[in-house]
């Protein structure tokens, strides 16, 4: 992977560079670089198992990896760096609230710190606030829900008001109606601190919720890096491509391009796609499921802004919960589609079927194809 | 058991009868065990913190050693410090070497029996509070390392999250000396007015064949240890609504 992959363009505050760790002598973690930008929110996205906690772990300084150098503000620094560390507040996927009130829970790093009393308690309830608990100070903190629990880990790093916000799954224990509202109240609370937070999950919605940038992880290594919606919508390499639930990037040549609209041919389709890239340029090209939307072969065609209506014909249908994912193909071109069980129903899909595939430019993302590495 | 009521009574009568040298026995009891305890909490608590939070070679066989500690027969001990201690005692003799004159009697004195009860108390102190602090998830530790705290803070918060076993360790290192007798009795030598304890006083009424004034003193000495540990547990019960 080339270098530009990983700069964001703003002032790295974390670099690492070469970080290799290994337990009981497999290597877990091997990633030539990282770097985490000044006010991002930016995902590691992998697989249990993938080392992106380990990764975590490595950049947050609260483990040695066993080769590698961590840059702070472009200053060395290690794990025995107490100033460094005292920059960064980590949220952990268990909450591992400590036994006493919420209060003496939030106040706990204020308290390592030497803030004073009066302090520590305005800062504690403004924080309590911002996690939408206020008034909780005197509560348990063991007898709270799981929610409130991760509430109250989020609130016990942010009253640190750390540059960095060191999240490990911090969603993944709660039940899906919990986490889907404590998602938007993370990914708010985020954008409202300013803060820059590295977000380790293996769920790309939390991820495309939360993050500005995204780095793919697998098998402890960095697979893709960039920002959200180039990394979600245009999976470079097949193992990415499964992970995220897309069919691979397409490839394809620009052929022409007006104020911004290209045309792309793909295998023997014609896409238009939002794009400054000029013609002759060979690039990549993606269509998220969900922005692709199925008519009858023979519908009228409705007025709309969706640039690209195709014939295609259905591959396969698989069913995915309360939607299905079409597979369908055209002229060598290959995309899916995800709609409602009931659109489906209605639309009476089988495979071998030919449908109407409506989907628009500005969903179709598009990249240059130089310097991304070919299928793994 | 006619016996046991008149040992009862006579129990009551001797503890508030204002007999001096009673009063003697129990406090010496009491100040030699607390002693020793305090020590045996000052080598056990951060001892058993350091094996119980953390993963080394050898570790299993460390546990088993400290486990085997807390099941050592106080008799054994006894003589140990009794012969490392004793005039022909190697002690004795380094003594001697490095200080240029003679190392001063500890034998049968206090001292002797406060180095014998830490010595038991020691690794009783050490195994509960590293199975307590095993207990406590490393997660933790991270979590508290990653608010900031420093090895110090996070072992002090390891230790306060596991205080329900940690006192736990402090009854079972004070059980193991208030009532232990071999060690003492060996290295102290049950001289009246100066190293005579409960134990040693019961031992040598029963030996005289005085089984009442034996008994009565035994129940004395079992009121005096439930009012400890009821005490130990009112500290370790404290905070208790926060832990449900």
């Amino acid at each position: 992977m080339n270098a530009s992959a990983h700069s964001c363009g703003g002032t790295p505050i974390i670099t690492g560079e070469d970080i290799i760790v290994r337990y009981h002598r497999r290597t877990v973690v091997d990633v030539p670089r990282f770097e985490l930008c000044d006010g991002e929110t930016h995902a590691i996205l992998g697989p249990s198992g993938s080392g992106k906690s380990t990764l975590l772990r490595v950049l947050g300084l609260l483990e040695r990896p066993a080769k590698g150098r961590i840059t702070l503000d472009g200053r060395p620094v290690t794990a025995g760096d107490k100033g460094a560390r005292t920059m960064m507040a980590a949220v952990f996927q268990n909450p591992y609230l400590f036994k006493g009130t919420v209060s003496e829970n939030v106040a706990y790093g204020l308290k390592l710190r030497g803030v004073s009393r009066a302090e520590r308690d305005d800062r504690v309830a403004a924080a309590l606030e911002r996690v939408g608990l206020g008034g909780t100070q005197k509560a348990s903190a063991l007898r709270l829900s799981g929610g409130e629990a991760q509430r109250v880990a989020l609130a016990r790093a942010l009253v640190l008001e750390p540059r960095i916000l060191l999240l490990d799954e911090p969603l993944s224990y709660l039940d899906p109606l919990i986490k889907r509202r404590l998602v938007q109240d993370f990914s708010q609370i985020l954008s409202a601190e300013g803060v820059t937070a590295l977000y380790v999950t293996h769920d790309q919605d939390e991820a495309m919720v939360v993050a500005d940038r995204v780095s793919i992880i697998n098998e402890g290594t960095v697979i893709r890096s960039g920002d959200v919606d180039e990394v979600m919508t245009l999976p470079t390499t097949p193992w990415i491509a499964d992970f995220i639930g897309m069919d691979a990037a397409l490839s394809g040549t620009i052929v022409d391009s007006v104020e911004g609209i290209a045309e792309v041919l793909v295998g023997e389709e014609r896409v238009f796609a939002c794009t400054q890239l000029p013609p002759h340029t060979d690039v990549l090209v993606g269509i998220r499921p969900e922005d692709v939307m199925l008519f009858e072969a023979g519908a009228e065609m409705p007025v709309s802004s969706a640039r690209n209506h195709l014939l295609m014909r259905v591959e396969s249908i698989e069913h995915m919960g309360s939607t299905d994912r079409v597979s369908l193909h055209s002229n060598g071109m290959r995309i899916a589609s995800s709609i409602s069980r009931a659109a489906s129903r209605e639309l009476g899909l089988v495979a071998g079927a030919e449908v109407r595939a409506f989907f628009k430019a500005t969903s179709v993302r598009v990249q240059s194809a130089a310097g991304v590495p070919s299928g793994v | 058991m006619e016996v046991f009521w008149s040992a009862f009574v006579d129990s009551i009568k001797l503890l508030f009868g204002g007999d001096a040298a009673l009063y003697e026995i129990i406090g010496l009891s009491l100040r030699v065990s607390g002693i020793s305890l305090f020590f045996a909490m000052l080598i056990g608590v951060p001892l058993g913190y350091l094996i119980g939070a953390h993963r080394f070679p050898g570790r299993g066989l460390v546990v088993a050693i400290v486990n085997t500690g807390m099941g050592l027969p106080p008799v054994v001990v006894g003589l140990t410090v009794y012969m490392l201690l004793s005039r022909s005692g190697p002690i004795w003799d380094l003594y001697l070497t490095w200080m240029g004159e003679a190392m001063p009697r500890v034998l049968y004195t206090v001292p002797a029996m406060i180095v014998a009860q830490v010595i038991i108390s020691s690794p009783l102190v050490t195994g509960v509070t590293l199975a307590a602090i095993a207990s406590v998830p490393t997660e933790l530790r991270l979590q508290a390392r990653s608010l900031g705290a420093s090895r110090l803070q996070e072992a002090i918060l390891t230790v306060k999250e596991a205080r329900r076993g940690v006192m736990a360790s402090v009854a079972a290192g004070f059980g193991g000396i208030i009532s232990e007798v071999g060690a003492v009795n060996m290295v102290g030598g049950n001289i009246a007015g100066k190293t005579r304890v409960m134990t040693t006083a019961i031992q040598l009424e029963t030996g005289q064949g005085n089984f009442g004034l034996a008994l009565a003193l035994g129940l004395i000495l079992i009121g005096i240890s439930f009012v400890i540990m009821n005490g130990f547990t009112r500290v370790q019960q404290s905070g208790g609504r926060y832990e449900r």
